[in-house]
């Protein structure tokens, strides 16, 4: 059956000019306060169990280990506190964001977004954005019981948040990867419980206790870079040039990861 | 002026696939235009829509909207298209006018001119009642609607609509045709429908494309798609009690028709339809009538016989 071509036609009575003008461009941050927005809105009704879930692994995590690390051994304790706190992190940015776009690359919902005028980048971050307002105080509460139960001094504990929003960027958009590059939601909800998993161990463990190959291979674990800021400061007379360097390259590995992430958006989307 | 939809030669496939989705597709629909696409489930309706709202690139051909080619920039389709998918599962924990809003606001509204939008659109479509309730938490129709509604946010020219009246009632479909009907007369808004609704295609259409196996088969108004395949008239005539057989018209009537009880079923021509109707709407027949319908062939029959198949297509 040959296809037919349409036949002439006669347009309406002229459309109004102004109608016809293309909607705004919708700016990364307009696009992801807008995201936000409405995920919020979606999120807020569990808020009370996504909090203390994220937060009470964390606390947990510092308060067992108090009972097996030597007291005057501040550089585990370092590691331990700097670890857990972007734990909490890691626990919304990989678990729940890498289970969140699974449901929607599932569904059609990303058609929704792919409809708007918004770049996948504004969604992987709103999305974010919005599980990290719970998050965060997770991370400060973290932060400051590690300090206060393994006696570290409080004057770094600003750090936390600078390496805590680098490290989001970086963990949403390893998230956002698995939740957008897996075939199956369940995928993978496994991959980001798997991943949460390795930012647990690579994160507290200290450094000096890794084996040698997979010290080499820590730092591409997402987050990383942050937790050794953390440690960084932690530490008496830290280098700052060091903590802003590592600060900065974990920033630069979210980036990085988030337009890859992006590109997978599009990907998802063009099926 | 451009006009809204240039579509020329697009064709589609899907990796795994053994039949494209669309093959060579040309279609023109000028702005201001109801403009429908109909065809049974497969037949290439949400692959075609999804291609000219920007989320997919065609393989092949070219398609311009409002004079900007979507293949030079895919994403100024988000700026032009009001799309509404077949569902959209990423409002679903919000509540209707939340989604309302987020959806003006990802489109670029101000978030105060975002929520008087979400305002007026919740109470043009009958939404008011349910306003603060989660989508989950609503009637399936009521859900459709505030996507509907989502759809209408931010007053696009083009409005492309995948099926929006699955699941409404008749008061809530009305309202739609009605906001739609509206955005029409007083921003020159261009819409698309996917449907497979012949009746709605048929009453609210200013042109239809007919698609099958993912090629246009036919495309034209509705009332000479009809024309076209079939001149005749379809006559139903519900008599009170025994028809009234010695009257000549009916004596020559029964020897055509399809007699089921009292019901009589009888294709006329349309010349010998008008001279029945003239005789029937004058006593005695009037009177000996308990009901009579003449119906001219619906969009189900263009689909019929342009070779397609009866699968799908609602008549509701």
């Amino acid at each position: 059956m040959s296809n037919v071509r349409t036949p002439p036609v006669t347009a309406r009575p002229a459309t109004p000019a102004a109608a016809a003008t293309p909607g705004p461009k919708v700016s990364l941050s307009a696009g992801i306060v807008a995201v936000a927005a409405g995920q919020f809105g979606r999120v807020r009704v569990a808020r009370g169990p996504l909090l203390f879930v994220a937060t009470v692994q964390s606390l947990g995590l510092v308060v067992l280990l108090r009972g097996v690390v030597h007291h005057h051994d501040k550089a585990t304790a370092a590691a331990i506190v700097a670890g857990a706190s972007i734990l909490v992190v890691a626990f919304v940015a990989l678990n729940l964001l890498a289970q969140r776009l699974g449901a929607l690359k599932a569904s059609t919902a990303l058609d929704y977004y792919a409809a708007l005028p918004i770049s996948p980048a504004a969604v992987v971050l709103g999305t974010a954005a919005s599980y990290a307002a719970f998050a965060g105080p997770g991370v400060v509460v973290t932060a400051l019981v590690g300090a206060l139960v393994y006696g570290l001094s409080l004057s770094w504990l600003w750090v936390v948040i600078p390496a805590a929003a680098a490290a989001a960027l970086a963990l949403s958009g390893v998230g956002a990867l698995l939740g957008l590059l897996l075939p199956r939601p369940e995928l993978a909800t496994i991959a980001g419980q798997l991943a949460m998993t390795l930012v647990l161990f690579l994160g507290i463990i200290p450094v000096g206790h890794l084996p040698e190959v997979v010290r080499g291979l820590r730092l591409a674990v997402p987050g990383m870079l942050s937790v050794d800021a953390v440690v960084d400061v932690i530490r008496p007379h830290p280098d700052w040039t060091d903590v802003v360097a590592r600060l900065a390259a974990s920033l630069g590995y979210g980036v990085v990861v988030l337009g890859l992430a992006g590109a997978a958006m599009r990907r998802a989307v063009d099926r | 002026m451009a006009p809204a939809y240039l579509v020329r030669g697009v064709s589609k496939s899907y990796r795994g696939s053994a039949t494209p989705a669309n093959v060579d597709i040309d279609l023109e629909v000028p702005t201001g235009e109801i403009f429908g696409l109909l065809g049974p489930n497969g037949a290439g309706k949400t692959t075609l829509v999804r291609q000219l709202a920007g989320l997919v690139a065609p393989d092949a051909g070219s398609i311009t909207l409002l004079g900007h080619d979507l293949a030079a920039d895919r994403r100024m389709a988000a700026r032009l298209v009001g799309y509404l998918g077949q569902d959209e599962p990423a409002l679903a924990e919000l509540g209707v006018h939340r989604a309302v809003e987020t959806t003006a606001r990802l489109r670029g509204a101000p978030r105060r001119v975002a929520a008087a939008m979400a305002s007026e659109l919740v109470d043009e479509l009958g939404l008011a009642a349910v306003a603060d309730r989660p989508l989950v938490r609503c009637s399936g129709g009521q859900r459709r609607l505030a996507c509907v509604a989502s759809a209408l946010a931010a007053n696009r020219p083009v409005l492309i609509l995948d099926e929006p009246t699955t699941g409404l009632d008749p008061v809530a479909r009305r309202s739609v045709w009605a906001a739609i009907r509206r955005r029409r007369a007083e921003f020159g808004t261009t819409v698309l429908l996917v449907t497979h609704n012949v009746i709605e295609a048929d009453s609210v259409l200013d042109r239809v494309a007919v698609l099958d196996a993912g090629r246009v088969i036919a495309c034209d108004t509705p009332g000479r798609l009809k024309a076209a395949v079939d001149d005749s008239v379809r006559v139903v005539l519900v008599w009170q009690t025994e028809p009234p057989y010695d009257d000549t018209t009916v004596e020559a009537l029964a020897r055509r028709a399809v007699i089921d009880g009292r019901r009589w079923t009888i294709r006329l021509a349309r010349d010998e339809s008008r001279d029945l109707l003239d005789r029937l709407t004058r006593a005695p027949l009037f009177d000996a009538l308990d009901d009579f319908t003449v119906a001219t062939p619906s969009l189900e029959d263009v689909y019929l016989s342009l070779g397609g198949t009866r699968t799908d297509l609602e008549r509701t």
